[in-house]
């Protein structure tokens, strides 16, 4: 594995040819019955079934960033879920170490007031209230959400509810952290300062990451390593290196590149 | 701020000065015999002058009110959460709790004075009964109502059952628990006079209730409903005491903005 000419502090050392990742996802199928139907019994056993994932392999290694892009009922989330062990494959297996989940809605608890929110993992390992607080407080300041721990999730910004999402998930101690669009329903601006921001954040809290998403420049900038995948059933139909020195801008021609080729991927733009 | 709170309450005093004026008129101008019917002035006079009397009876009536509709909230909430958490419970509990609300007091009445006397606690059980379904109904519905994906995210976090009923179920449900008790509420001060009607001994202070049926064969309608007016002024009272109970309660559900309309 080549590295980069000037490897950035943040580039990670990637070993999954060989060991074991943090996740291992090796031939994952999955499919759902179509919701209602098992209930309704004028069409008994008949159900239509849905294949969300066809024979998915990944790993990701131990502090790599891996970006899943593909089109909307590409079965992103359903790999997600799997990895979260909220899921279990048809055939197939999936390994992971410990992984937390930051939904693609916020689903901060309206009740708790953001800084309780951020906490909630802490508070749910049963850490003293007054601790948890401690802690998910000493992170507000550097998330850009100092003065803001006593407000509501409704009082919030959408990017800082994602902040507040964010901080929930890594506060949740696990080694792998599972992002579900974490800016898909940002507007641009918005969505580039969070990107930046999770940049940052990652460089000082490095952790195994996958990142799901659907917008492909998002990938490239992001991610180590980009896992394109096709409509539904979603399988995998390429994988790119990403061997760019961090911070990276969106008019490096290298990450204009590396977009079309993922584009090409997905079939959305016919290669020149 | 006093100001405001004043134009607040405005139309609610148009309202009633609208319909205790039309009630004067209706029984001055000899519309109604007033043997049925008093005038506000006599239920007015009746009021001043049976003040001590209502008062005791009020307090009477008050406590049973106060001390049955917690024991409603709290059988309503617990028997809510049992059908939430276990599935056997719903089927078990929820027919025999609807059929609790058809059976007619005045059957079971003999039967609790022969258990517990003419007491005060025989009044709490009828009320209990006839105030713990909405509870239970509103509850049950709230519980359900979680967020799914709140539950999901709470198992990422490797919650217990207990911690994600504590922290995601148990607040969602609090609003609608809170609406149902505020139907018990509105229910309440009527079960109180079913229960003082049924199961209360005739004497002065047996509460509003038992007055208003003695003074109804004594042909004393004026103070009849001068203790129906004291008894609709507790009704609004628990009513509004709850609502304040439920923004301190459950304040996410005055947001402004949000998730709720």
């Amino acid at each position: 594995m080549p590295l980069d000419p000037a490897p950035h502090p943040a580039v990670r050392v990637r070993a999954h040819a060989h060991a074991a990742g943090a996740v291992n996802v090796d031939n994952a199928s999955r499919t759902y019955r179509e919701p209602g139907d098992a209930s309704r019994k004028r069409r008994p056993r008949s159900s239509r079934s849905v294949p969300a994932l066809a024979d998915v392999s990944l790993r990701v290694a131990r502090g790599e960033l891996l970006a899943v892009v593909g089109p909307s009922g590409c079965g992103k989330t359903t790999l997600l879920e799997l990895i979260c062990d909220l899921q279990q494959p048809d055939a197939g297996t999936v390994r992971s170490e410990p992984a937390a989940l930051m939904p693609q809605r916020d689903l901060l608890l309206p009740w708790l007031n953001a800084l309780d929110n951020a906490a909630l993992a802490l508070r749910v390992a049963r850490q003293p209230r007054a601790r948890a607080r401690t802690r998910a407080a000493a992170l507000f300041a550097e998330l850009g959400l100092a003065g803001f721990e006593q407000a509501r999730p409704h009082e919030l910004s959408g990017g800082m509810r994602q902040r507040v999402a964010f901080l929930r998930t890594l506060l949740a101690d696990k080694p792998v952290l599972c992002l579900d669009e974490p800016f898909g329903a940002l507007d641009a601006i918005t969505r580039t300062e969070m990107q930046g921001w999770l940049a940052r954040a990652l460089e000082r809290e490095p952790r195994t990451v996958v990142l799901v998403t659907h917008d492909v420049e998002e990938a490239v900038l992001l991610a180590d390593r980009v896992v394109v995948m096709s409509a539904r059933p979603g399988r995998v139909v390429a994988e790119l290196d990403v061997e760019l020195s961090r911070p990276r801008t969106r008019t490096d021609p290298r990450v204009l590149e590396l977009r079309e080729r993922a584009l090409v991927a997905l079939g959305m733009e016919r290669s020149a | 701020m006093t100001w405001r709170r004043a134009t607040d309450a405005l139309p609610a005093l148009l309202l009633l000065a609208a319909v205790v004026g039309a009630w004067e008129l209706y029984v001055d101008l000899g519309g109604v015999d007033p043997a049925l019917l008093p005038a506000p002035h006599s239920v007015a006079s009746a009021t001043w002058e049976n003040a001590d009397l209502l008062w005791k009876n009020f307090a009477i009536t008050a406590k049973e009110v106060v001390l049955g509709l917690g024991l409603a909230l709290l059988s309503g909430f617990a028997v809510a959460v049992a059908i939430h958490l276990w599935h056997p419970v719903r089927r078990a509990v929820y027919p025999p709790a609807v059929g609790s609300q058809a059976v007619p007091i005045a059957v079971i009445a003999p039967l609790l004075v022969f258990w517990w006397g003419f007491g005060i606690f025989p009044k709490l059980i009828v009320i209990a009964l006839i105030c713990f379904f909405p509870v239970v109904v509103t509850t049950v519905d709230g519980l359900a109502a979680v967020d799914r994906d709140q539950l999901k995210l709470l198992r990422t976090l490797d919650a217990s059952r207990w911690q994600a009923f504590r922290f995601a179920e148990l607040p969602a449900a609090l609003p609608a628990a809170l609406s149902g008790a505020r139907i018990a509420v509105a229910v309440g001060v009527i079960a109180a006079f079913i229960a003082e009607s049924q199961t209360a001994t005739i004497g002065p202070y047996s509460g509003l209730g038992r007055e208003i049926v003695s003074d109804q064969s004594s042909l004393q309608e004026p103070r009849a409903w001068a203790a129906a007016t004291v008894l609709c002024l507790l009704a609004i009272a628990c009513f509004y005491t709850l609502t304040l109970a439920e923004r301190k309660l459950a304040p996410w559900t005055n947001q402004p903005t949000g998730d709720r309309p």
